[in-house]
C-alpha cells in the first residue's frame, strides 16, 4: 500500500470537490478499494471516506418505488422488509454475494463500482490493458474460466463481479449522482458502465469526484421475482453465471418477462432479446431455452469460458421455470 | 492422588487444553510474539519472472523511504549455505538460503528482502525496489512433459518409484473384464489460515526463531546449516499453528531472512507472507496424471492392477508425490504394475499436503474401483469386499490389523446403501438427481523417533516437555489425556509443552505419524518415572523408535466413505446432502479431537472432488489463483450432514499404546465416494477433477434430450 491522504467527507460539496483530483478516490467500506491498494492496483493518494454523509437511509420514492442511499450497506438492503416484500429478487441477489461480513460492510454504491475479479487484473506481474492500459490482456489467451462471453472486447473480457447490479438492472434501477459543480443526474443503471472497447480502463460514465447518492427502485413490477445464481462452491464465490427475472405468468403463456444475466458480461447484462421471445410463449422449459439461445446468440467464448455460454442458458431456463412453477 | 482422579482420560471427548487460550486470543502464534525494544517488519520481494536471472536491483528510491532500516539483495545478502543438499535424508533440514544468488527459480522467487520500523512502511518501501531480471524459456506444462519425465528411482516416503508382481501386461491384456482410464489431479495449495511467519531474535550467536511450522529439530537443523552454525546455537519455538496440512513441514525464506534481518539491523525481526506469496514462496501439491489399468474376471477377482502417476517436482528438487502407495496395499490382486514418473518444471516446489500420495492416488483409484463394478454388473461395496486380502499383497506381510470389510459392511448398513439403485439418474428430487457413492479409505501407520520428559513438580503437578507441535488437530490434549492416565493424575494436574527445540527431540506433526509417535513417547516418559516414584525420581525421559513398530506386520488405518450427491439437472451444481465415514484407525486418543479431524478429512475429500484447484498459467510458469477469493476450499454450505464412527479396534501389533494416525485418514477415499456418487445420480464419469458444474453440462444435455 503507498501512502495516501485520508479526509472524512465534511458535505456532498466538499467531498465532491476534494475527490476531482485524478489520483482521489471516494472510500465507502472499503471491502474491494482497500484490497486493490494493498496490491497496488489502486494507487490513490487522498481518499475521502464517504462514511459522514447522510446516505444511509432506505426512503420511498414519490413515485411508489424506494430510494436507496450509496451507503446502505448490503446487509440493511437485504433485510429491509420493503426490499424483502416488494424487491425480493434484490434481496436474494445480495445475500448470494461475498459473505456475511462482507455485507455488513459493503455499500450500495460500492457495490456498483466493484472492480473485476478477472484473476490477470490482480497479479500485477501480467498484462492487463484494465489495470495498465496498452499492455495487452492476458486474460484472452489463458485462463479465462471467470470472465465475460458477451458484451466485450478484444481488449478486455473482463466479467462485473456484482450480484446485487443484476437484480437492479433487472428491476430498471436508476442511479442519482452529484458531481462538484452540485450539478445532480439520473443514470439508468444499464448506462452506467461503459463498454470495454479499447478503453477498459474506463469503467463507468461517472466524471472524477461524481458521487453516486443514491439508487432508485421504481415502483416493483408485476410478475414473479428470483435470482438464481450458480457458482463453484456453494457459497462465498462470484457467480459463473447467474440469472434475475421478472415474470408474469397467464395460463400456460408468459405475460410478460424481464431477464438479467450476472458473470457473462462487463455490466448486469439485461437481455431484451430473451424478454422479446418470452412475451406470449408458452411456460414450457423448451420456451425458455429459446429465450435463452436469443439471448446469447452474439457471444462467444475465449476457450475456458466457453460453458458460460450453456450453462447461462441452462440457468435461465432453471429460474424461469422456478418462477413459473413449471415442474 | 486419586482425589479428583478422572477414570482412564486416554479416549475421552476432553475439550481441548488449548481451546480458551485460543478462543481469548491469547495462544500465541509465531507473528505475535512481543519483545523489548519491539520487532522491525520485514517484506519480501518477489520475482515477477518464473525463470531467468536477477540482472540488477535498485535500492536506491527504496533505502530512503520512511523508516527503511535494510534493503537486502543479492548484492549484500551474507553467504550461505547453498539450496540442498537434495538427497538429505531429511529433506525438511536442507539449507533453505535467500538472497545468495541471481538465479530465479520459479514465479514468485524472492529477490529482495525489505526491513522496516513498521510493516506499512516495509511494505510502501518494498514496492520501491525495482528489479530487473532476463527471463529465461521454462518448462511449465505437467502434461506435455510427460514423454520426457524421469524415474525418480523412489518416491518420497522411500519406497521404489515402480513395484511389480506378476505379470501385469500379459494378466491385463486377457482379463475378461477391463478398465482403463486416465485421470487428472489439479495443483492444489494447502491455504493455512495462518501464513508463513517468524520472529527471529540473536542473543550474542544465539539464534531464536518463533517460527510457524510442524517440525521442530528439521529447521534447527536446517537454520544451522543454512548459516553454517552449531545447531545448538539455534533455538525454535512454535507453540501455537494455525494449521500447516504439510505446507509448514519445510520450513522456507521467512526463516532464513528474519535471521539474516535481525542479525544485520541488531534487533528482533518478523516477518509474514502474504497471502498471494504463498502459493508460490511455499509449497503445493503436485498434479497428477493417473492412467489406472483393472482387469478382473468374471467372479471381480482383480486379476491385473495397473497404476501410472505423473508427477512434477521443482527443476532443483527431488520430490515424488507417492501416488501409488495406497494402489500398493488396498485390494488382492496376483499380477500387478504400479509405476511413478517425475516431471521436473519450472515451477515451485510440491511437497506434501494433507495425505500426499494417497489423496489423489485414491481419488483415482476408487473411481476406477467404480468403473468397473459398472463394467462387471458388480455392487461397488461386493467388488471391494471381494478383493480384501489380510496380506500386505506388494511386501507379503499380514496386516497388524485391517478392518476394511468391516467398515465397509457396517457403513453399507448404517447409510442405506440397499437403496441404491445402480442404473445412473433413476433418482430425482424436483430437479435435482440423486445418487449415492463409496470408496475405501487406507492410510500407511509410521512410528517416528521422539522422547519426551515428565516431571513431577513439587505441587504435585506434572510437567510434561517434548519438542513436538500442535498444528492445531490437538495435540496438547491428547497428550495431557496420556500423561494424565500413565501417571494416575487428574488431566487438570498436567501441564503439556511444546513447540520448543530446548524440549527432548521428536519428529514434529506430519504424515499422521505424530499423535502415535509423541504420546507413545510421553507414555514412556510417564511410566518410567512412575516406576521410579517410589526411589525418589522426579523427572525421566522416554523414547519411541520406528523399531517399536513390530515390521513383521504391514500397518495401516482403513475405514470407508459413503457419500449422498444431489447434482442440479439444469446447472450441474453438485451438493453433497450426507456423508458417513467409518474408519478402523486403532486406538482412539480423544473422541472429540479424532472426530473433528475426520470431518476435516472428509471436507478436504468434497473440496478435491467439487472445487479445489489451481492453474498453471504455462505462458507465465506462475499459478493463476493467488488469493482465496479465487482458490476455493470447501465451505460450510458446500457440506452436507457427516457422520462419522469409528469402529474398536485393538491392534497388538501395532504402536505401544495401539493408536493409529488419522489426521489423513478422513481424507483418503473421501472425494471418490462423492465422485462415484455423482455418476450413479447422472451417469457421467468425472475423471478430470474437480467436477465442477461445466463439466457436467454434456452429460446434462443428453439427459435432456
Ligand atoms: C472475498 C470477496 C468475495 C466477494 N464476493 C462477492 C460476490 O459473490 N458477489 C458480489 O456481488 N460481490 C462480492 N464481493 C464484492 C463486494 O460486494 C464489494 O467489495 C462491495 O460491494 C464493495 O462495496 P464497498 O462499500 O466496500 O466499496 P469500496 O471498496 O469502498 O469502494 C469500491 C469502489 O466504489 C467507489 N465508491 C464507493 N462508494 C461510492 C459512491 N457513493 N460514489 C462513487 N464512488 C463510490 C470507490 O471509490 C471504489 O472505487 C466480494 C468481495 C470480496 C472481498
Ligand atoms: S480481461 Fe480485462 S481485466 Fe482481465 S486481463 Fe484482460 S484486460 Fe485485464
Amino acid at each position: 500500500m503507498k501512502p495516501f491522504r485520508y479526509e472524512r467527507a465534511g458535505s456532498l460539496a466538499s467531498a465532491c470537490a476534494s475527490a476531482t483530483e485524478p489520483t482521489a478516490k471516494f472510500i465507502a467500506g472499503g471491502t474491494n478499494l482497500l484490497d486493490l491498494m494493498k496490491l497496488q492496483i489502486e494507487t490513490p493518494t487522498h481518499l475521502v471516506d464517504i462514511g459522514p454523509l447522510p446516505l444511509a437511509e432506505i426512503e420511498e420514492s414519490a413515485e411508489g418505488g424506494l430510494r436507496i442511499g450509496a451507503r446502505v450497506t448490503n446487509s440493511a438492503l437485504a433485510a429491509d422488509m420493503r426490499v424483502r416484500r416488494r424487491y425480493p429478487v434484490l434481496s436474494q441477489a445480495i445475500l448470494a454475494g461475498a459473505s456475511a461480513q462482507l455485507r455488513n460492510k459493503a455499500t450500495t454504491g460500492g457495490n456498483l463500482l466493484q472492480r473485476t475479479r478477472c484473476s490477470y487484473f490482480y497479479d500485477t506481474t501480467k498484462p492487463c490493458n484494465k489495470r495498465m492500459p496498452g499492455s495487452g490482456c492476458a486474460a484472452l489467451g489463458g485462463l479465462n474460466r471467470m470472465n465475460a462471453v458477451i458484451g466485450v472486447s478484444s481488449d478486455c473480457i473482463a466479467a462485473h463481479g456484482s450480484d446485487m447490479a443484476v437484480a437492479m438492472a433487472a428491476l430498471d434501477a436508476r442511479v442519482e449522482t452529484v458531481a462538484a459543480d452540485g450539478v445532480t443526474r439520473t443514470i439508468p443503471i444499464d448506462a452506467l458502465y461503459r463498454p470495454p472497447g479499447n478503453t477498459p480502463h474506463i469503467e463507468t460514465v461517472l466524471a472524477p469526484g461524481e458521487l453516486i447518492q443514491s439508487v432508485v427502485l421504481p415502483p416493483p413490477p408485476p410478475g414473479q421475482q428470483l435470482y438464481r445464481k450458480v457458482r463453484d462452491r456453494a457459497s462465498f464465490a462470484f457467480a459463473l453465471v447467474s440469472v434475475a427475472v421478472v415474470v408474469t405468468r397467464e395460463d400456460d403463456r408468459v405475460r410478460a418477462a424481464r431477464v438479467a444475466f450476472g458473470g457473462i458480461s462487463y455490466k448486469p447484462w439485461r437481455s431484451a432479446e430473451a424478454e422479446a421471445a418470452l412475451i406470449g410463449a408458452t411456460v414450457t422449459r423448451a420456451s425458455f431455452d429459446a429465450a435463452g439461445r436469443a439471448a446469447l446468440r452474439d457471444a462467444r467464448g475465449y476457450g475456458y469460458n466457453d460453458f458460460k455460454i450453456p450453462l447461462a442458458r441452462r440457468t435461465l431456463r432453471a429460474a424461469l421455470a422456478d418462477a413459473t412453477g413449471v415442474i | 492422588m486419586a482425589e479428583g482422579k478422572l477414570a482412564d482420560p486416554i479416549g475421552l471427548p476432553l475439550d481441548r487444553v488449548d481451546g480458551q487460550l485460543k478462543v481469548t486470543g491469547r495462544a500465541t502464534y509465531a507473528f505475535e510474539y512481543a519483545t523489548q525494544g519491539g520487532a522491525a517488519y520485514g517484506v519480501i520481494v518477489p520475482s515477477a519472472i518464473a525463470k531467468g536471472r536477477v540482472v540488477a536491483v535498485d535500492v536506491q528510491e527504496a533505502q530512503h523511504a520512511p523508516g527503511v532500516l535494510l534493503v537486502l539483495t543479492k548484492d549484500n545478502a551474507p553467504p550461505q549455505t547453498p539450496w540442498g543438499p537434495v538427497d538429505l535424508p531429511d529433506r525438511f533440514a536442507r539449507a533453505e538460503p535467500a538472497l545468495d544468488s541471481d538465479e530465479v527459480r520459479y514465479f514468485g522467487f524472492p529477490v529482495a528482502f525489505v526491513v522496516a520500523e513498521t510493516f506499512e512502511e516495509a511494505n510502501a518501501a518494498a514496492a520501491l525496489v525495482s528489479v530487473r531480471c532476463d527471463s529465461l524459456p521454462g518448462q511449465y506444462d505437467l502434461h506435455s512433459a510427460g514423454p520426457t519425465a524421469e524415474d525418480p528411482g523412489h518416491i518420497s516416503d522411500g519406497a521404489p518409484a515402480n513395484s511389480s508382481v506378476g505379470d501385469f501386461e500379459a494378466a491385463f491384456a486377457t482379463a475378461p473384464v477391463k478398465i482403463e482410464a486416465l485421470y487428472t489431479t489439479p495443483y492444489q495449495n494447502q491455504a493455512p489460515m495462518e501464513p508463513h511467519a517468524t520472529m527471529a531474535v540473536w542473543e550474542g550467536q544465539m539464534l531464536t526463531v518463533h517460527t510457524s511450522a510442524q517440525l521442530t529439530t528439521s529447521p534447527q537443523e536446517g537454520l544451522a546449516r543454512t548459516f553454517n552454525i552449531p545447531k545448538e546455537n539455534v533455538r525454535v519455538v512454535t507453540r501455537y499453528i494455525g494449521g500447516g496440512f504439510g505446507s509448514k513441514l519445510p520450513f522456507y525464506v521467512d526463516a532464513t531472512l528474519a535471521a539474516i534481518g535481525a542479525r544485520i539491523v541488531g534487533r528482533p525481526v518478523k516477518l509474514a507472507m502474504t497471502r498471494p506469496q504463498l502459493f508460490h514462496m511455499t509449497t503445493h501439491r503436485t498434479a497428477s496424471e493417473q492412467r489406472l489399468r483393472l482387469g478382473a474376471d468374471r467372479d471381480g477377482r482383480l486379476t491385473a492392477y495397473g497404476q501410472d502417476a505423473l508427477v512434477q517436482c521443482a527443476r532443483f528438487d527431488n520430490y515424488t508425490e507417492p501416488v501409488c502407495g495406497a494402489a500398493r496395499m488396498l485390494y488382492a490382486a496376483p499380477n500387478r504394475l504400479t509405476r511413478h514418473r517425475l516431471a521436473k518444471l519450472d515451477l515451485p516446489r510440491s511437497d506434501s499436503m494433507r495425505a500426499p500420495g494417497d489423496a489423489i492416488g485414491l481419488l483415482a483409484l476408487e473411481c476406477a474401483m467404480d468403473e468397473l463394478a459398472d463394467a462387471l454388473g458388480f455392487d461397488p461395496v461386493d467388488l471391494r469386499l471381494r478383493n480384501d486380502t489380510e496380506i500386505d499383497p506388494e511386501r507379503d506381510r499380514p496386516f497388524a490389523s485391517r478392518h476394511l470389510a468391516e467398515a465397509l459392511r457396517l457403513g453399507a448398513a448404517r447409510f442405506g446403501w440397499d437403496k441404491r439403485i445402480a442404473k445412473p439418474a433413476s433418482v430425482r428430487d424436483g430437479r435435482w438427481l440423486i445418487g449415492l457413492g463409496v470408496a475405501s479409505a487406507v492410510r500407511a501407520d509410521v512410528l517416528r523417533s521422539a522422547t519426551a520428559r515428565a516431571r513431577l513438580e513439587r505441587d504435585g503437578r506434572l510437567t510434561v516437555e517434548l519438542a513436538m507441535t500442535d498444528i492445531g488437530t490437538g495435540t496438547y490434549t491428547i497428550l495431557t489425556q496420556v500423561a494424565a492416565e500413565a501417571m494416575e493424575l487428574p488431566v487438570d494436574r498436567v501441564t503439556v509443552r511444546l513447540g520448543d527445540t530446548r524440549f527432548p527431540p521428536t519428529a514434529g506433526s506430519g504424515g499422521s505419524f505424530g499423535a502415535a509417535t509423541s504420546s507413545s513417547a510421553v507414555l514412556a516418559a510417564c511410566r518410567k518415572l512412575n516406576a521410579g516414584l517410589a526411589l525418589g525420581l522426579t523427572e525421566a525421559e522416554g523414547s519411541v523408535t520406528p523399531a517399536d513398530l513390530d515390521d513383521t506386520y504391514a500397518h495401516a488405518g482403513f475405514g470407508a466413505h459413503f457419500a449422498e450427491a444431489a447434482v442440479h439437472r439444469d446447472t450441474g451444481e453438485v451438493r453433497v446432502r450426507r456423508m458417513l465415514g467409518v474408519f478402523a484407525a486403532g486406538r482412539i486418543l480423544n473422541a472429540k479431537t479424532a472426530r473433528s479431524q475426520m470431518i476435516g478429512g472428509m471436507t478436504w475429500g468434497i473440496g478435491s472432488a467439487l472445487i479445489e484447484e489451481n492453474h498453471v498459467d504455462p505462458r507465465y510458469g506462475s499459478f493463476v489463483n493467488q488469493d482465496l477469493a479465487s482458490y476455493h476450499v470447501a465451505v460450510n454450505a458446500d457440506v452436507g450432514s457427516l457422520d462419522v464412527m469409528f469402529l474398536d479396534e485393538a491392534d497388538p501389533h501395532g504402536s505401544p499404546l495401539g493408536s493409529k494416525g488419522i489426521g489423513e485418514l478422513g481424507i483418503c477415499g473421501a472425494g471418490a465416494a462423492v465422485i462415484n456418487a455423482i455418476h450413479n445420480a447422472t451417469g457421467a464419469r468425472i475423471r478430470d477433477m474437480p467436477a465442477t458444474p461445466d463439466k457436467l453440462l454434456a452429460t446434462l444435455e443428453t439427459l435432456d434430450a
